[in-house]
């Protein structure tokens, strides 16, 4: 009987093993890695020797060579991993900075101005609109229960209506009870609840924020957009307060030569309710392409406060009436400053973002 | 829903041309998205007989064309090759102008002259069959020379493409569009023809009909049809339902589809010989059943769907078995289809509850012409009334057609109709203006309104159309709405109201524009990053961390809401410096969010049905990062950037205090927590973005230094967490300063602010301290570093002696003592 080739196994998996707890750097292991595991190592060269083995002895060194090498691969892997966690150790502690040490009057800031977002200025412009016509602003959450987003505002669970918000849901409790706010109208929602709980009635506010619909991104949508929406409840508030609000924001955002008209419309929160138009701002009203040649492009939409919104925040009817509207803001970006891809907002190129003042 | 002008006719006189139609519509609320002019511009088109086809040399994509259209040959070039002598096809000859103002000219190609156009159907604005010639000889029995439109009995139309809005249940139907038309021009509606039964035999000798949920179906009709031959429609019907946009079939299913375009009623047509029993009972779907639908998909019934109130309700059509025929007003199985062979209908007009017909349609991602109506409310009084028309329809291809008497009606629940009050006032209180009761009247009763005038005001009972008509203080908006919109919402008036209560920002938004005011003076430009990102993204900066997901989000790169913006910012300047532009400093004010189980302080709010359940969702914090990428940039001058900020906003005294375990996505060992000097709070953070997490972004990145500040908004907006400096004006002493510099060597653990601080408050002659030098080697003692102050003196009353500036520097040198630093 002739010795086996794997006759030293044990001896040599140990020496390499040691060779492996050696190593001292990640480089030292980058050049020894060949030798220890690659062609040139003692376990390819044994791997050789098995072929004049009889099947079963050769199947059977085979495998104690296999099981020899996943040692030393998962020595070399460990090893690797505890050199990678030094390096990194040492480079971050010869990176230490106290930054309580930073003498800031030293440092010297060149020129170059920065610019605010499209969108963000925009809902500034817009806000200072409202402002100027006595509203305050309101902010609210992203993330809302469908009560707020859907149920107060008269939208029942399963409603058809539903369809008219392509909704994104949120894994969180019972399926599609969470989701991100579709529109700015829950909100309203907030603050009439909390006008109630704290008997502050009446409410002249404007709500803007970000919103989340499930529609594929184009030149004229955005997954995620901006949406102002206002909300008045006093006493003797009618249609014609509603239309005349409509009517002086259009003229004081877009100036003096483009006006709004209000035709019917459904939305499940007002009644009546009202989709509202403006004078095209490419055309001036002459028709052109972007509003179909009828002089006319859409807005937003807007209506007195139902009787079910209401009732579903306790705000009692025979005293208070109201109404409520709301608008795209990026929209009113992209009009203003005729964006042709909406997409351009959410890219924050550079170049784009740097021409806004 | 697409309607044509010569149907509106039918039912209304309107004179007024497409565009004045187009202002009205609108002004309705019936949107008009689209005008399409069918047959237009075809007076000229007429019918040839190809007689001859030739190659032609040199060409093969065109070949010459030899056609007679009564004058005898004309050559024509074309490029189709769909057709064979013999065939008849529409010849637009020379000078005919096409839809679209297309002026047909004689034109020379490859030597040989052209004499007009052969057309295909999409030229002349018939469909959109595009794939050849139009072959007349499909259609018709053809005659050379005739004018088109009169070839295929074709009159010129125009269609309008409206969007009718959910509370408009009656405007699915030309009838109810043409109401609204009719009431607003104050015109005549006039009304179809309609059959009356003429077989003497009663219906249920030959059928049965039941309901067994009467809550789900709230009527069902079932009429029986005798000698029924089945086969193609009169041409007129056939342009009817295509200028609908709906395809012929046969005449029997033809004359349903254009009863419920007309009338708004959706019926289904059985083949009696097909229904076990000839009978048709309504009933709840039950668990286990299965139904293949006309559309070839097989359906499981009465399964429990997502969503709040979706119990998984199904209502079905059974016949005398028991077995599921179709899915009740959304769409019939295969089994009992109408076919050639077909000559006994039962023909189904129902009212369905328009919820459940919305849930299931929505469950089974099932929406059929008749869902759309039947979700919406169809007038449960209607079903009779369009078997009728049906019949009439029906009866112009079947002559002998036999309607057995007393048709099949069984009620179960139907909506109540509300009786709504209009107290005096209450439309001058919703609209500003009054409107005379006439003219109420009128509005109301030209739309089916029952109108009684009472001292009490004006009581209104909404048409059976109108299911979207409620009752009580909702009826009344509803009712004053339509009256409105009849009225005109262009004539209301419009007043600018204003109020007592001032406008203005709350405090936190008035912070969060000088924030944003202060950022830009610094250089940033304002960013928008997604707050949706992937999940592998949220795993770099957050690992293992409960997340929030979303369901059903666009693309798996945008399904978990961020818990930081750095990643974004990291990965758009990034992207900027791929681009060649990424020597800059972006910012961004926005929404971070944590999982409910991943904070200690989640929002709690109110959710579920009628928000009768108290819910924990994820907190939302409002945070400001700033990320600098400009090639001078890193930790120091963040700080830089941060120690502007702070100054700007007035902050008292921040402290810039070295992390121990630096928070997430920051570079461990440069990163600093900002802490409020008097309350403790921590204002944010400090330092680089970690160069791993940027590798991991961008690989060629990960040695830049990648400055962040990164600001818990909702921690500076809160005036208890943050010490604000006085507002009130200091002025500056008018007699001279004296100024001295000070370098103490510092131990590592004694803060350069808490030095400065103790400086400052160590004497009231001191006026200022500034840091202005750090030098730390050999030749200090170890762990320590040399920290340099300017230090200015003053006073209000005098100009400060020798002696007081000596003693006050002392008592400087003792302060730094107490603190372990010495005197350099």
């Amino acid at each position: 009987m002739t010795t086996s080739p794997l006759a030293n196994l044990a001896i040599q998996t140990a020496e390499l093993l040691e060779a492996v707890k050696a190593l001292s750097s990640l480089e030292a292991l980058r050049e020894a890695e060949p030798l220890i595991i690659g062609k040139r190592s003692i376990l390819s060269t044994l791997q050789k020797s098995l072929g004049g083995l009889e099947p079963d002895d050769r199947r059977e060194a085979g495998a104690q060579l296999q099981q020899a090498r996943r040692t030393v691969e998962a020595a070399l892997e460990l090893r690797r991993d505890q050199l990678a966690l030094g390096a990194r150790a040492e480079r971050l502690a010869s990176d230490r900075l106290d930054l309580g040490d930073v003498v800031v009057g030293a440092i010297r800031w060149p020129a170059s101005s920065g610019h605010p977002g499209l969108v963000a200025s925009t809902q500034r412009e817009l806000e200072d609109v409202f402002v100027a016509m006595g509203f305050t602003v309101s902010d609210g959450p992203e993330v809302e229960s469908d009560w707020y987003n859907f149920e107060a505002l008269n939208i029942p669970p399963a409603h058809p209506a539903r369809g008219m918000w392509d909704t994104f849901y949120v894994e969180m409790g019972e399926p599609e009870t969470v989701v991100l706010r579709t529109h700015t109208s829950p909100t309203q929602i907030h603050l009439m609840e909390s006008a109630v709980a704290s008997n502050s009635l009446p409410i002249h506010s404007v709500m803007p924020g970000r919103c989340y619909r499930r529609d594929t991104p184009d030149a004229r949508h955005l997954a995620t957009f901006h949406q102002i929406e206002g909300l008045v409840v006093d006493r003797g508030i009618t249609f014609a307060d509603l239309a005349g609000v409509i009517e002086t924001f259009t003229r004081k955002y877009f100036g003096p030569d483009i006006s709004a008209r209000l035709r019917p419309a459904y939305f499940p929160f007002t009644e009546p309710s009202a989709e509202f138009e403006i004078t095209c701002t490419i055309c001036r009203g002459e028709g052109c392409r972007t509003c179909s040649h009828t002089g006319w492009i859409e807005l937003g939409g807007c209506g007195m406060l139902d009787p079910a919104v209401f009732e579903a925040v306790g705000v009692d009817g025979d005293e208070w009436s109201g109404f409520a509207f709301g608008f795209g803001i990026d929209r009113c970006a992209q009009m203003r400053y005729q964006v042709a891809d909406m997409r351009a907002l959410i890219e924050n190129d550079v170049r784009f973002l740097r021409q806004f003042s | 829903m697409k309607i044509s002008l010569l149907w509106l006719r039918e039912f209304v006189e309107l004179s007024e041309s497409t565009e004045e139609l187009r202002a009205v519509l609108d002004d309705l609320g019936l949107v008009v998205e689209g005008i399409e002019h069918v047959g237009e511009g075809l007076g000229d088109v007429i019918v040839a007989r190809i007689d001859e086809i030739r190659a032609i040399e040199g060409a093969d994509r065109v070949r010459l064309v030899v056609v007679d259209a009564g004058d005898g040959p004309l050559e024509i070039v074309c490029g189709a090759t769909n057709f064979a002598v013999g065939n008849h096809v529409p010849l637009a000859p020379v000078g005919a102008i096409l839809p679209g103002g297309f002026v047909i000219a004689e034109r020379k190609m490859r030597g040989v002259t052209s004499n007009g156009m052969l057309c295909s159907s999409r030229e002349l604005g018939l469909s959109d069959d595009h794939e050849g010639l139009m072959i007349l000889d499909d259609l018709i029995s053809p005659k050379v020379g005739e004018g088109l439109l009169e070839a295929l009995s074709l009159t010129p139309d125009v269609v309008f493409d409206l969007s009718v809005e959910g509370n408009r249940p009656d405007a699915w139907s030309v009838a109810g569009v043409a109401r609204d038309l009719a009431t607003r021009l104050g015109r005549r509606l006039k009304s179809p023809a309609f059959a009356e039964p003429n077989a003497p035999e009663s219906s249920a000798t030959f059928a049965s009909a039941g309901i067994d949920a009467p809550d789900l179906c709230g009527r069902l009709t079932v009429s029986v049809l005798r000698g029924v031959k089945v086969g193609p429609s009169p041409a007129w019907i056939a342009q009817r339902l295509q200028t609908a946009g709906m395809r012929p079939i046969s005449n029997v299913v033809d004359a349903s589809n254009l009863v419920m375009l007309e009338l708004g009623q959706p019926t289904h047509p059985y083949d009696a010989a097909f229904v076990a029993g000839r009978t048709l009972r309504a009933r709840r779907a039950r668990s286990g059943e299965i139904l293949t639908t006309l559309d070839g998909v097989q359906r499981q019934l009465a399964k429990a769907g997502r969503g709040l109130g979706d119990t998984g309700e199904d209502c079905v059509i059974v016949d005398g078995d028991d077995q599921v025929l179709g899915l009740a007003g959304i769409m019939g199985g295969a089994s009992s289809e109408i076919s050639r062979s077909t000559t006994d209908v039962l023909l189904e007009a129902a009212f369905f509850d328009p919820m459940t017909v919305a849930r299931s349609s929505k469950r089974h991602s099932l929406r059929s012409e008749a869902s759309i109506r039947f979700e919406r409310g169809v007038d449960p009084e209607l079903a009779l009334r369009a078997a009728a028309r049906f019949v009439e329809v029906l009866r112009e291809s079947v002559p002998d057609l036999q309607w057995l008497s007393s048709p099949l009606d069984v009620w179960g629940v139907t909506p109540q109709r509300p009786s709504v009050q209009l107290r005096e006032g209450d439309i001058e209180r919703a609209l500003g203006v009054a409107l005379a009761d006439a003219e109420v009247s009128r509005i109301l009763e030209g739309l089916g309104f029952e109108v009684r005038l009472d001292v009490e005001g004006i009581f209104v009972v909404p048409p059976t159309s109108r299911l979207d008509i409620r009752s009580g203080a909702a009826g009344r908006a509803d009712v004053i709405e339509e009256i409105a919109r009849l009225y005109s919402y262009y004539r209301l008036p419009r007043r600018t109201p204003s109020w007592p209560e001032p406008g203005g920002l709350s405090d936190r938004q008035g912070l969060r524009r000088h924030v944003r005011d202060v950022i830009v003076d610094l250089g940033a430009l304002e960013a928008w990053t997604p707050t949706l990102g992937s999940d592998a993204d949220f795993e770099l900066v957050h690992p293992g961390v409960e997340r929030v997901r979303v369901t059903n989000p666009l693309a798996s790169e945008e399904s978990v809401l961020r818990a930081t913006m750095t990643t974004g910012l990291a990965r758009a300047w990034a992207k900027n410096v791929e681009r060649g532009v990424g020597d800059v400093i972006l910012g961004e004010i926005g929404m971070v969010f944590s999982h409910p189980l991943a904070t200690k302080t989640p929002r709690a709010t109110k959710g579920g049905v009628g928000g009768l359940l108290a819910l924990n969702l994820p907190l939302e914090n409002e945070r400001l990062t700033v990320v600098l990428g400009r090639s001078e940039d890193s930790a120091t001058t963040a700080v830089a950037f941060w120690s502007v900020l702070a100054d700007r906003l007035g902050l008292a005294d921040v402290v810039v205090r070295n992390d121990e375990v630096a928070p997430p996505g920051f570079h461990p060992t440069r990163s600093a927590s900002l802490v409020d000097r008097e309350t403790g709070a921590t204002l944010g953070h400090v330092g680089e973005v970690d160069g791993d997490l940027l590798g991991k972004l961008a690989p060629t990145l990960q040695t830049q230094r990648l400055g962040i500040v990164d600001i818990d908004f909702d921690v500076l907006a809160d005036a208890a967490l943050v010490t604000r400096k006085s507002h009130l004006a200091q002025v500056p002493s008018r007699f001279p300063s004296a100024i001295i510099d000070l370098a103490f060597i510092t131990p590592t653990n004694v803060h350069a602010q808490d030095l400065a601080h103790a400086l400052r408050t160590a004497s009231e002659l001191v006026e200022d301290v500034e840091l202005f030098d750090v030098y730390s080697d050999g030749n200090l003692p170890e762990g320590t570093r040399s920290l340099a102050f300017n230090i200015r003196f003053s006073s209000s009353e005098r100009t400060l002696s020798e002696g007081e500036v000596a003693g006050a520097r002392e008592v400087l040198i003792a302060t730094g003592k107490r603190l372990g630093v010495v005197l350099r």
